[in-house]
């Protein structure tokens, strides 16, 4: 079934495509070109494709007041919202934080709530450090179900994505070509590599892509800290608190200090940029899960420097509950993206291929 | 509106119009440290004039030039210019436009101008043509930026109104300003503000009410206030007063400013009928390009300026896609009854028409020769069948894109009057093109014209204060 948005973006992506002055910005762009009609599936392919870097809408002859009211980045976003909803599980959890992005904060509240009640209500018997607070089981207890459980409802709407766009068997040419698209953003470039008009509007920067990436390389590198604990744990037998020169904390500190960085510097961005120009909605609910990643990052860094002052108990409950919050709210925040972009970029690099042998 | 809190009324340098030539001008003779002022009849969301519909200039390159492949050698691109003006140039002018394409090329790029390789649909340009990246109006974002980094001073919706001439000296420049008149006192003008094609009766003088149906595919701004402004003093006139480059387009778009999109190549693969359901030319004359001129023209003759052009389904994908959807019917009868056409008629004459096809090959990409047998008027080329439901129909209209009469000028762009040429007055762009384009038009030498003659009019300008 069609949304509106849907019917608004085939509209637009008509008269864009009797157009095409856009072409060489970016993939999206490349793929409207390749078409003459837009199914809802292709314009839920091509708004994955769009990084909303508005190239389009500052070089548009066609934007508002004129009477064809072009905007395209807006209208991707909103068909990028209803992506997000129509793919989630259960889509009615969906829906909750999408259209009320302040319920992602009252998750963050009961969660908090819960980890001091764990904390209080089972106190451990033995451990050191932060195990003195909540032993390592109980952490396991808790977070590996609410790290999977979701993560796996998530794979069941992202295999259907992939279905609906029209995704075939992966090879690694695709795959290695969708993750240098990822990697060096390229679609943010402007496709003459000065940048896209996120918050300058008229003008080119590289910021928006700065930013993204130092909050990404932050994420990975705490991804990478967390499983070189959890490596050492196991296979070692070396638990936590590790010195800081022990590999999860030479990758941990860089990478939350990364991402508190990245999360600052984007919440800027956006405030400069142009609100008209993606869906209010969707930029309310990635506001509020920027707030909550920068959190995530920024407890952990507070537990690291005041780990070993009164505070400890503190910030540890605080740092578990909004590392569960950003858990259970991976398949219906703005995590998804990285996920749906990625995919999108794969089936790219397989449409391009079909091009190039025809 | 204003971007600045106070006007300078005594510039160095007054730009009237705010176009590709009119920044190209401002940015130049800023570059010479001097003081400069661009007023804009726009406001802020239109800026820019024609520019804003553009894609790309034609440039001259002895190598391959970033995106331009091959080489495109003075003679060759003059030749062609040749070709569509029937000769009707200034070849001086012609030249200097041409020569100095070649380093506007590097110009645009150290001003933010951007480009890209030849857009999908239009092959044949990629030796000739650059195309901006963003299309016109991201150039000219490109330009406003440099421009006021520079220092330029610039007012939107500042509307020119009159130039108060002495002999050969322009002394005052009147504009609107916010509701205000307001009066500048210059030490050089130039006149960068387009034709007068959006101006409605100023077609109908040439036209007659046929005019009333054209559609303008540029800027409803372009009215010509201080081209007639110039012209009832003195100034002498280039190009023919009468013509204005009209080609055949979708006749759902626009009155003003429907720009690259309007455009239909569906001609020549198509039955052309005016309200009547007759036919009234050979739709398959030529290739497309070198034909949609004569159709803008053809169309302007037929009653309420109106055509249909009619395909079936074997020839929908042939051509680019158009901005609105076609009308459609599962029959002929059902078409022409979405089309508001007499359906007996157009069953009648798409039945002639299939009865003078012959068989032979069908080639969409050149004069492939399938002509109409003993038909009148005959189709040369292209001449299908139409038999394959569903059936589709675009409705065509005149489309205006400019107009010929202009500012006569000399080489370094200076104004010429009857008194002479002028002292401190220069004209660039659209406003002058006339000079150089008697008729006919080359794809993207607008722009090529614009561009050379604002640097050269902002140096001119600059060295004379």
């Amino acid at each position: 079934m069609s949304s509106s948005a849907h019917n608004e973006a085939r509209r637009q992506l008509q008269i864009c495509n009797a157009c095409r002055y856009c072409e060489g910005y970016c993939a999206a762009f490349h793929s409207i070109t390749q078409l003459r009609t837009f199914d809802d599936n292709t314009i839920t392919h091509i708004a994955n494709l769009c990084h909303n870097c508005r190239g389009c809408f500052y070089a548009c002859q066609y934007t508002d007041p004129h009477e064809f009211a072009l905007n395209v980045p807006r209208v991707l976003s909103e068909v990028r919202s209803h992506t997000g909803m129509e793919y989630s599980w259960p889509k009615s959890i969906a829906r909750l934080f999408h259209r009320f992005p302040k319920n992602m904060a009252y998750i963050m509240i009961v969660s908090l709530a819960a980890i001091l009640l764990i904390m209080i209500g089972l106190p451990p018997t033995t451990g050191k450090g932060f195990y003195a607070i909540m032993s390592h089981n109980v952490m396991l207890t808790i977070f590996l179900p609410a790290f999977l459980i979701p993560l796996m409802g998530f794979t069941v709407g992202l295999r259907r994505y992939w279905r609906d766009i029209g995704g075939r068997s992966i090879r690694i040419s695709h795959l290695s070509e969708g993750l240098r698209q990822a990697a060096t953003l390229e679609n943010l470039s402007g496709g003459h590599g000065d940048g896209c008009n996120f918050e300058r509007h008229e003008r080119f920067t590289h910021q928006r892509r700065y930013a993204h990436h130092a909050i990404a390389c932050g994420f990975l590198l705490c991804l990478a800290s967390t499983l070189s604990g959890t490596i050492l744990h196991y296979v070692f037998n070396q638990p936590a608190p590790y010195p800081v020169f022990s590999l999860p904390k030479t990758l941990g500190i860089p990478g939350g200090l990364l991402i508190v960085i990245g999360c600052l510097w984007m919440h800027g961005l956006k405030k400069r940029a142009h609100p008209e120009l993606s869906d209010s909605s969707h930029a309310k609910a990635d506001d509020v899960f920027l707030w909550l990643l920068g959190l995530v990052a920024l407890s952990g860094l507070l537990l690291f420097g005041l780990g070993h002052t009164i505070l400890m108990p503190t910030l540890l409950a605080l740092h578990l509950a909004s590392v569960l919050t950003f858990f259970l709210l991976i398949p219906y925040s703005k995590m998804t993206h990285a996920f749906f972009r990625l995919l999108t970029l794969v089936k790219h690099a397989q449409g391009k291929s079909i091009l190039n042998k025809n | 509106m204003s971007k600045h809190q106070t006007i300078n009324f005594q510039p160095d340098i007054l730009v009237v119009g705010g176009g590709n030539a009119a920044l190209t001008a401002a940015i130049t003779a800023r570059k010479f440290r001097k003081t400069v002022v661009v007023l804009e009849a726009a406001p802020c969301a239109y800026r820019g004039g024609n520019s804003r519909h553009t894609r790309n200039f034609r440039c001259m390159h002895r190598a391959p030039l970033g995106v331009l492949s091959d080489q495109y050698s003075e003679d060759e691109f003059l030749d062609d210019l040749l070709k569509v003006t029937r000769c009707n140039t200034n070849e001086t002018l012609a030249r200097i436009a041409i020569r100095e394409s070649e380093s506007m090329y590097h110009w645009m790029e150290e001003h933010g101008v951007r480009f890209q390789p030849s857009l999908s649909g239009t092959l044949s340009l990629s030796q000739t043509n650059a195309f901006f990246l963003g299309g016109g109006k991201a150039l000219l974002n490109a330009l406003y930026a440099t421009a006021e980094d520079l220092g330029v001073e610039l007012h939107y919706d500042a509307e020119v109104t009159h130039l108060v001439i002495s002999g050969t000296e322009v002394n005052d420049v009147y504009a609107h300003i916010n509701n205000q008149e307001l009066q500048f006192k210059p030490s050089s003008v130039i006149v960068a503000s387009g034709g007068f094609q959006a101006d409605i009766d100023g077609l109908c003088r040439a036209w007659g009410q046929a005019a009333r149906n054209f559609i303008i595919r540029g800027t409803p701004f372009n009215k010509g206030q201080v081209l007639n402004n110039l012209l009832q003093q003195n100034m002498l006139s280039v190009g023919d007063p009468t013509q204005c480059h009209a080609v055949a387009i979708d006749g759902r778009s626009p009155k003003f400013d429907g720009g690259i999109v309007t455009r239909l190549d569906c001609v020549p693969f198509s039955v052309v009928v005016n309200h009547k359901a007759e036919r009234f030319y050979d739709e398959g004359e030529d290739l497309w390009p070198k034909r949609y001129a004569i159709w803008g023209r053809l169309i302007a003759h037929q009653q309420d300026q109106i055509a249909y052009s009619i395909i079936d389904s074997q020839s929908i994908n042939l051509f680019m896609p158009s901005v609105f959807p076609p009308v459609r019917g599962d029959s002929i009868e059902e078409l022409a009854q979405n089309l508001a056409l007499p359906a007996k008629e157009l069953a009648k004459i798409l039945q002639t028409f299939n009865a003078a096809c012959r068989a032979g090959h069908f080639d969409p990409n050149c004069l492939d020769g399938l002509g109409t047998v003993g038909l009148k008027p005959q189709k040369s080329n292209w001449a299908r069948p139409i038999d394959q439901p569903p059936f589709y129909g675009y409705p065509l209209r005149p489309g205006v894109t400019f107009t010929y009469l202009g500012l006569k000028i000399d080489e370094s762009a200076r104004v010429e009057s009857r008194c002479g040429p002028m002292a401190n007055l220069w004209a660039a762009g659209e406003i002058m093109a006339g000079s150089i384009l008697g008729e006919g038009y080359l794809a993207g030498f607008g722009m090529t014209i614009g561009s050379v003659f604002g640097r050269i009019a902002g140096q001119e300008a600059a060295r004379h204060v």
